[in-house]
């Protein structure tokens, strides 16, 4: 033990923490291990600290994981890059740990330190580091080895190099399904780094015998880098190589793998020529709308607009239109949810007439569809739409779906619908809003969830931003402070918090003519709970209102409420007091 | 000429029938001393290498052991050979460790009691020294690893570890009492960090005074830490959990369902299968136990409360409610009696090393099915038959309702299963071997093996593979050896390379070889 002087107590303290029984505090010093390594100095950080964190590898993984995420932006603190090979060991030792996250996040450090590294460096330091964790006894390390190539090849020297690729071909073929899962997930990171003509030869072959393993999972990553490796090739030998392994792919047994295909066909499309475009791809996503496994179709169904974006309007009409159309009756109905969720944007694709004449009829019977979510997705979408045809075509099926939506027995479909109402209004116009939805709206002050009620509270300010005070005055004001004498408590309150809500959109006249009274009257309700909102209210309403209103009207009330016998009547009314007070002290 | 073709025959045959001997026992009792409930052993598992094995038992614990016949010596392992020291070894054993896996449990929404109980217990793969296993009771599995860490000794603190309390709590404590000066400044120590790290400008070749507390003791301990606990995902009870061949996924069944999950998530499963009809009084068959196909990723087997097993094809689609492929065995015409579909409920499932083969155990029998052929079994051993008349005292007394497990050799060349009276029963599977032996969980295993059972006439098993074999131990009943219901083997595992059987008499865990 010895002494240390008082200015150092909190960093002694950090760096004896490091060893302390308790997690959060050792978790505590890593997180500081940069201002340990600044007090220690870089010397001793490169001959103690470092040594002394190589040693610490049987830590919780949670200490762990935060190690190797300081030690990614450690480069600094011991010396700068001339000296951030010491770095390494500590790192090569969190590789092999048995936590992926811990690992993963040691391979992403040594990235970062390895591409500020000095060329002579990375192939002394850095690159036996990968060949000694390639060779690892334990998975754990030759998983980790996979995410590193990418960083020592493009400096090695030839025979190294070659040496390198062998390397990642064997760990393609490794015995445990772990490592050959890191090596397909991480082959087109590596393959970005190889010369073309290795990447054809070499890279090609480890990446066909990834796409014909036992284990779909392997398989399944295979397909994921197909889109990133097909970019880096030029387009003809991505047509000659990737093309087929995907058409292949898009017919494989496992469904897994096919849904995989349907999410990655539109990225390779950016790789490839419009020709294969038009030969392959287009069939082989055509089938995958129709495969037999539901996920594959809701995957292939999400890409629709997408996949046309990139096909001429014909071929989207001829091909991917009739499709589409089996797809909105498809017996699933997260199949047609998917489709409803894209379906819309079709629209400016093929232009108006075929809109009109295609696709309206399946918008429609979307919109009718039994399931809530599907007609939730179409009209979510609906602006879309209105871009292209015009609201008054839809306008006559989508109130009827509209309505039955806002009367859903699931509050989880009312609240959804609730959300949509101001894009609606915005679509629809004042005119058509007044006519059919107004009446709506009033009705959900009324529901029975408190979810919907507050969110039809919101909703009403979300419309008076959107159509104006005038417009509001006449059209939602007069019906919500009929409320005023409704019987049940609970519908009172909502109609305060309507008011909180309403007044700043509205302005100060507004609020002192017709709504401070109707607060002011509430204060006198019978129940304890609508009072204490009357006092938050008023609160709320002190910085709409002018500084007389509020001596006049609010002061006087509050203090009322403040000799109310319930004593959260009295808690609130208090609050309400002191911000007066304090708004008049400001001002 | 007579005498040779014997010979050629004998060398083509069958294996001999193998000469158990007792190896070890763990818990054993003695004699008078009662079983504790919780002691109970209710599952046993080596893992692949079959150097651990792991037990659970009713009151939540996980208890592991290793073997200790080739790690002591691993270094002169070839010497060893060299003095065909190997031929006399057989696996043994020793507690390794235990943890307390599960606890009992409340569940207020549903007002139901959690047992504790270890359901199964299924081992993952091995990373660097750490051991990791899956364990779960009726509704909660859980991951743990259990590693080997050391024994901290820290020395050389730069502060007395008196008064430093923690980076946490120090703040107060020392403001009030402690005159140092750098915490005046700031009200919480994390601020005077701040300050430190921005203020004040530390020396370049850093400070001296400081250093970092040292390490001294090396010793290790065993040390468990459950990872991840994957939860809420079953509304019945949980019969089987099983990995499967990638490394990555494991499923759990319940009595209606079987769910995917990755490892390393615990928040979500899939549902692959679900047999629950829409009104529950349609219901007509179970799910009593669920396994992976040992090398294709994308097979599993379930087996139903009605006899049959169901093998499905992961490939086919995300809800595998229709099998790829269905094994039944027709029932006999004019055997159908009221215990029919009670006895042909399925208890256990085992899938065969290499995968062809699947053992399933039915209260009455053993049955081996090649999975290439779904028209009946390829062989039924009888291990209950003696029990048909007493069918109705063991409906009575709710003992048909026992849930026996069965396992396979690790070469498939024999089975093995439990029954009552603390025995368990070994066959021979392989083309024409009429082995079957009868072995007490004791450390006399042999002793009630009074008679050899009735071998049936040869040409039979040469005609068909479909063997129907050890029919009865007749003598049993009439030595004087009344079954007792009470003390039955339920559990037993087969050492996954060599002929070594760990099986669970009550508390105690027995060891045999062969």
């Amino acid at each position: 033990m010895s002494t240390v002087e008082a200015p150092l107590y909190p960093i002694a303290v950090l760096i004896d923490e490091l060893k302390n029984d308790d997690i959060q505090l050792r978790l505590n010093s890593i997180r500081r291990l940069s201002t340990i390594a600044r007090a220690l100095g870089e010397d001793r950080t490169r001959s103690e600290l470092i040594p002394f964190l190589s040693e610490n590898n049987d830590d919780d993984d949670e200490v762990l994981l935060a190690m190797a995420e300081e030690l990614g932006v450690f480069v600094p603190y011991v010396g700068g890059v001339e000296h951030a090979h010491v770095l390494l060991t500590p790192l090569e030792t969190l590789c092999t740990v048995e936590e992926t996250c811990v690992r993963d996040k040691a391979v992403e450090s040594l990235c970062k330190i390895g591409s500020q590294m000095r060329e002579n460096d990375l192939i002394e330091r850095f690159t036996p580091l990968v060949k000694r964790l390639a060779a690892g006894e334990w998975f754990t390390a030759r998983v980790s080895a996979c995410g590193l190539f990418h960083i020592a090849y493009p400096s090695a020297p030839e025979t190294l190099k070659t040496e390198l690729r062998s390397i990642y071909g064997q760990l393609c073929q490794d015995d445990m399904p772990m490592v050959r899962r890191s090596a397909a997930s991480n082959l087109w990171k590596f393959a970005g780094t190889v010369e073309s003509a290795h990447l054809k030869a070499d890279i090609m072959q480890m990446f066909e015998d990834l796409t014909q393993d036992d284990q779909d999972t392997v398989r399944l990553l295979a397909v994921e880098g197909c889109a990133a490796l097909g970019k880096l090739l030029e387009p003809q030998d991505c047509a000659a190589r990737i093309l087929p392994v995907i058409v292949n792919f898009s017919q494989d047994k496992s469904w897994r793998v096919r849904y995989m295909v349907a999410n990655q066909l539109y990225e390779l499309c950016e790789a490839l020529g419009p020709e294969p475009i038009r030969t392959d791809l287009l069939p082989a996503y055509v089938r995958l709308l129709r495969d037999n496994e539901a996920e594959v179709r809701i995957a292939a169904a999400g890409k629709v607009t997408k996949f046309c974006q990139i096909l001429s309007p014909e071929l989207a009409i001829q091909h991917i239109l009739p499709c589409v159309k089996e797809l909105s009756l498809d017996s699933s109905q997260h199949v047609r949810a998917a489709l409803a969720s894209v379906v819309m944007g079709m629209a400016p694709v093929l232009g108006k007439d075929a809109t009109i004449e295609q696709l309206l009829p399946i918008f429609l019977s979307l919109l009718k569809d039994e399931f809530p979510d599907v007609r939730l997705n179409i009209i979510s979408k609906l602006d879309q739409v209105n871009q292209v045809i015009g609201i008054d075509l839809l306008s006559q099926s989508l109130l009827p779906a509209i309505v039955e939506l806002a009367e859903d027995r699931h509050w989880r479909v009312r609240l959804a619908i609730i959300e949509y109402i101001p894009l609606l209004a915005n679509q629809l116009g004042v005119g058509f809003f007044d006519d059919k939805l107004g009446g709506l709206c009033m009705q959900w002050l009324q529901d029975k969830v408190y979810s919907i009620r507050d969110a039809a509270a919101k909703n009403l300010k979300h419309l008076a931003e959107e159509f104006g005070p005038d417009w509001a005055m006449q059209h939602i004001i007069p019906q919500v402070l009929e409320i005023a004498n409704d019987s049940h408590y609970l519908h009172r309150m909502t109609l305060l918090r309507a008011i909180s809500l309403l007044g700043p959109v509205m302005g100060s006249e507004i609020t002192c003519s017709k709504l401070l009274p109707v607060v002011v009257n509430a204060s006198k309700d019978r129940v304890p709970n609508i009072k204490f909102n009357v006092a938050k209210v008023l609160q709320s309403l002190i910085s709409v209102v002018d500084q007389s209103v509020v001596e006049k009207t609010i002061r006087p009330c509050l203090v009322e409420l403040s000799e109310d016998p319930d004593v959260d009547v009295r808690y609130f009314a208090v609050q309400g007091l002191q911000s007066i007070d304090q708004v008049t002290m400001s001002s | 000429m007579h005498g040779g073709d014997e010979v050629v025959a004998a060398l083509a045959g069958p294996p001999q029938p193998l000469d158990w001997k007792f190896s070890q026992v763990f818990g054993e009792r003695t004699a008078g001393e009662e079983v504790q409930e919780v002691d109970i052993i209710s599952a046993i598992e080596f893992d692949k290498t079959g150097d651990h094995l792991a037990t659970g038992d009713r009151g939540g614990r996980v208890v592991l052991f290793e073997r200790t016949d080739t790690k002591d010596h691993g270094v002169s392992r070839r010497d060893m050979e060299r003095m065909d020291y190997l031929i006399s070894r057989h696996p043994e054993f020793r507690y390794k460790t235990e943890f307390q896996s599960h606890e009992p449990e409340f569940d207020y929404l549903k007002s139901l009691e959690i047992e504790e109980k270890i359901n199964k217990i299924r081992w993952c793969q091995t990373a660097n020294s750490a051991l990791f296993l899956l364990s779960t009771n009726d509704k909660t599995i859980k991951f743990w690893k259990v590693q080997e860490k050391k024994v901290k000794k820290i020395s050389d603190m730069n502060l007395d570890p008196s008064k430093a309390v923690g980076n946490g709590s120090i703040a107060s404590s020392s403001n009030s009492s402690s005159p140092k000066p750098c915490l005046a400044n700031g009200s919480s120590l994390d601020g005077s960090y701040n300050n430190l790290s921005h203020d004040f400008s530390f020396p370049p070749g850093g400070l001296p005074s400081l250093h970092l507390p040292v390490v001294t003791s090396q010793e290790t301990n065993l040390v468990a830490r459950c990872r991840r606990v994957y939860g809420h995902a079953h509304d019945y009870h949980i019969n089987s959990i099983s990995n499967n061949s990638d490394g990555e996924t494991f499923i759990s069944a319940d009595d209606l369902r079987i769910n995917l999950w990755n490892l390393e998530i615990s928040n979500q499963s899939f549902n692959i299968v679900d047999v629950k009809p829409a009104n529950m009084e349609d219901l007509t068959e179970v799910i009593t136990s669920a396994e992976f196909h040992p090398t294709h990723c994308n097979m599993l087997a379930y087996s139903s409360s009605k006899g049959s097993i169901r093998l499905i094809d992961l490939r086919q689609s995300a809800l595998c409610d229709s099998h790829a492929k269905l094994f039944e065995e027709p029932e006999a015409p004019g055997s159908r009696s009221f215990f029919t579909e009670i006895i042909a409920s399925i208890s256990d499932i085992k899938f065969a090393k290499d995968g062809r083969y699947i053992l399933s155990r039915d209260y009455m029998t053993l049955k081996l099915w090649d999975i290439n052929m779904d028209s009946g079994p390829v062989a039924t051993f009888q291990v209950h038959e003696y029990l048909r008349p007493k069918l109705c005292d063991l409906y009575e007394n709710d003992s048909i309702f026992d849930k026996f497990e069965c396992c396979l050799s690790g070469d498939g060349l024999r089975v093995a299963t439990g029954s009552y009276s603390n025995l368990f029963r070994v066959f021979g599977c392989a083309p024409g071997s009429t082995e079957a032996t009868t072995l007490e969980a004791s450390k006399n295993p042999m002793r009630r093996q009074v008679q050899t059972p009735s071998r049936p006439s040869r040409p039979l098993s040469s005609i068909t593979r479909v063997v129907r074999r050890g029919t009865e131990t007749p003598g049993v009943d009439a030595n004087g050896n009344s079954f007792d219901f009470t003390t039955k083997l339920l559990h037993l595992a087969w050492h996954p390379t060599e002929n070594s059987i760990a099986c669970a008499a009550a508390n105690s865990l027995y060891m045999y070889y062969a």
